[in-house]
């Protein structure tokens, strides 16, 4: 079949590769139909994800038919025939983790746990094509996957929704709805979101559904600001203005009461020698994290409000705001996504037209022009928020 | 040398303690154990393979046991590797499931055996057997040893990274198998 592999830092290639095959009694494998680029996948693309090897097959946003299924897999749950989303993070759904709906962190489904805990205390769930700390399992962009725990995480789409109106279900809506739930939204919220690419612009989309007054989009892409703003949020150009001032202006002084950082490990800055400390230090690797976005988040917050963090972290921060965050009684949340809780109450709101997911696709390309597609995404061309490939 | 390393399975301690007690499953989730052969009520027959060495065999009794709680053994006769292990299974806070406790002592001898048990377990000798207990947590809860592509051999998979690409295994991985 043919897949997109990783071949290096800053490199995708789309290459000929075996056709996968039931490994655990409840694999499945899916003839994939639609999928996508996430803006995780820069990290690893970017090289700040470890563990990544040449021929690693990426993706871990896929849906399509169920072709084949393992011994195991409960035939109530799942049979050959069925269109599903799969979630991205792999879950046993028997182990203490999966019981509490904590999905991303199971405990059985990464095979190199040992090295997840070594980085992170504890291990990982496994990840669909996201390095080997996460497992070194194979992706979604490729004409086919295997899927295990089939009969846990994959949710059956049983209505005529369109591919692109359910695909985000696997990743970045859960996620950005994640993001806006950890903030407890209270009807008179203003909500600030770092970032507005697809994660955030989901982010602001469910602030919105769970009831906030005002939801206040933060990046420097005027094409990203534009999307926010057509959908009703708040636009604030980084570039343009300073953002603490004018979160100042927008709120009375008092600052957003909720914030979600969507941007993570790799942000840019309005400041040149602040942008450039953390630069350097990542370059020589001795931070892993350039985190202005999470630092102004939590300076901007309200005094005893919420700094709700879906951006992605591999590692280790400098010069993190302890200070305002103790002495102001900030409360501090985050998770990868655990997508399983979220797929069907989100497929609901989609079937009752509260969200659109589709709102955020700006090109839709062949499996084979994924290269293109990581390139203009990476780079912002061509105004690219989400691209989703076609096998 | 002394290995101790703890778990926590979603099981009650009776499941885990009859799992264990049935010494032919534990090869299913000790990547050095080839075969367990019970040869008598408190009598069994132990196999390892390469790279702990090959062709070592050896006997082993249980000398101390109770039935729920904890089992106790050690190799009998002149085993190369003389050894002895205990593992006890405690009720966890949660009311459902159990921790498992693990001791484990090798006397390595010298020679070409103790030279491969010393390779075998390299500078993080207590990694091996975290990972043995992470695959029994995977049996006993899953039903199996979770596999990847990048590890697709399930207790073979020894190596973390770097590891073969995630990517699907051709025919010819698939029927040459893993490499020991």
């Amino acid at each position: 079949m043919r897949a997109n592999t990783w071949a290096g830092r800053n490199s995708v290639e789309v290459r000929d590769v075996p056709d996968p095959k039931i490994l655990n009694s409840r694999d499945a494998i899916l003839r994939i139909t639609s999928t996508a680029i996430c803006g995780s996948d820069l990290h690893l693309v970017d090289g700040y994800v470890p563990t990544m090897q040449d021929g690693d097959i990426m993706g871990h946003e896929f849906m399509g038919e169920v072709i084949e299924v393992g011994p195991g897999v409960d035939s109530g749950r799942l049979r050959v025939g069925d269109r599903v989303v799969v979630p991205f993070p792999i879950a046993c759904g028997a182990c203490a983790a999966c019981a509490n709906d904590l999905y991303s962190c199971c405990e059985n489904s990464n095979p190199n746990a040992g090295i997840a805990e070594k980085m992170f205390g504890h291990p990982v769930a496994g990840i669909f094509g996201y390095s080997h700390l996460t497992g070194g399992f194979a992706g979604g962009q490729a004409q086919y996957a295997r899927v295990p725990f089939a009969d846990v995480g994959p949710l059956k789409i049983e209505s005529d929704l369109t591919d692109e109106q359910v695909l985000f279900l696997s990743d970045i809506l859960p996620t950005g709805y994640m993001g806006a739930e950890m903030c407890d939204i209270q009807p008179s919220d203003v909500v600030a979101v770092w970032g507005a690419g697809p994660v955030g612009q989901f982010a602001m989309d469910s602030a919105r559904v769970l009831g906030a007054a005002k939801v206040i989009a933060i990046d420097k892409e005027p094409y990203r600001l534009q999307m926010a703003e057509q959908a009703g949020h708040t636009p604030v150009n980084f570039d343009e203005v300073d953002v603490r001032s004018r979160l100042l202006e927008l709120t009375g002084g008092r600052g957003p009461d909720k914030c979600i950082d969507a941007v993570g490990m790799e942000a840019t800055h309005g400041s040149a020698h602040i942008s450039a400390y953390d630069r350097v230090k990542q370059a020589v690797r001795s931070e892993t994290e350039r985190p202005h976005a999470l630092r102004q988040a939590i300076l901007s917050c309200r005094s005893g409000g919420v700094v709700s963090v879906i951006g992605v972290y591999g590692g280790l921060m400098d010069k993190f705001p302890a200070g305002a965050w103790m002495n102001r009684s900030l409360t501090l949340r985050t998770g990868q996504c655990h997508v399983h809780r979220y797929m069907k109450p989100l497929l609901q709101r989609i079937e009752r037209g509260e969200i659109d997911p589709t709102r955020i696709i700006t090109h839709t390309l062949p499996l084979d022009e994924a290269p293109h597609g990581f390139d203009i995404f990476k780079n912002k061309q061509d105004n690219c928020e989400k691209v989703v490939l076609k096998p | 040398m002394e290995l101790t390393a703890t778990t926590t399975i979603r099981k009650p301690a009776p499941e885990v303690y009859a799992f264990w007690r049935r010494l032919e499953n534990l090869p299913t989730f000790m990547a050095h154990l080839e075969e367990v052969r019970a040869t008598g009520d408190r009598t069994s027959r132990w196999a390892a393979r390469a790279p702990f060495g090959t062709d070592v065999a050896w006997d082993a009794e249980i000398t101390d046991e109770t039935p729920g709680e904890k089992i106790a053994w050690r190799s009998t006769g002149d085993a190369d590797v003389p050894n002895a292990g205990t593992v006890f299974f405690v009720p966890a806070p949660d009311g459902v499931s159990t921790e498992v406790h693990v001791l484990l002592t090798y006397d390595i001898p010298g020679g070409a055996v103790g030279k491969a048990v010393a390779k075998y377990f390299g500078e993080e000798p207590h990694q091996q057997l975290d990972d043995d207990l992470r695959r029994l947590k995977q049996v006993l809860e899953t039903g199996e040893v979770v596999r990847s592509d990048g590890a697709p051999w399930g207790k073979r998979a020894r190596q973390e990274f770097p590891q073969r690409p995630a990517q699907p295994l051709s025919d010819a991985e698939l029927a040459k198998g893993a490499d020991a």
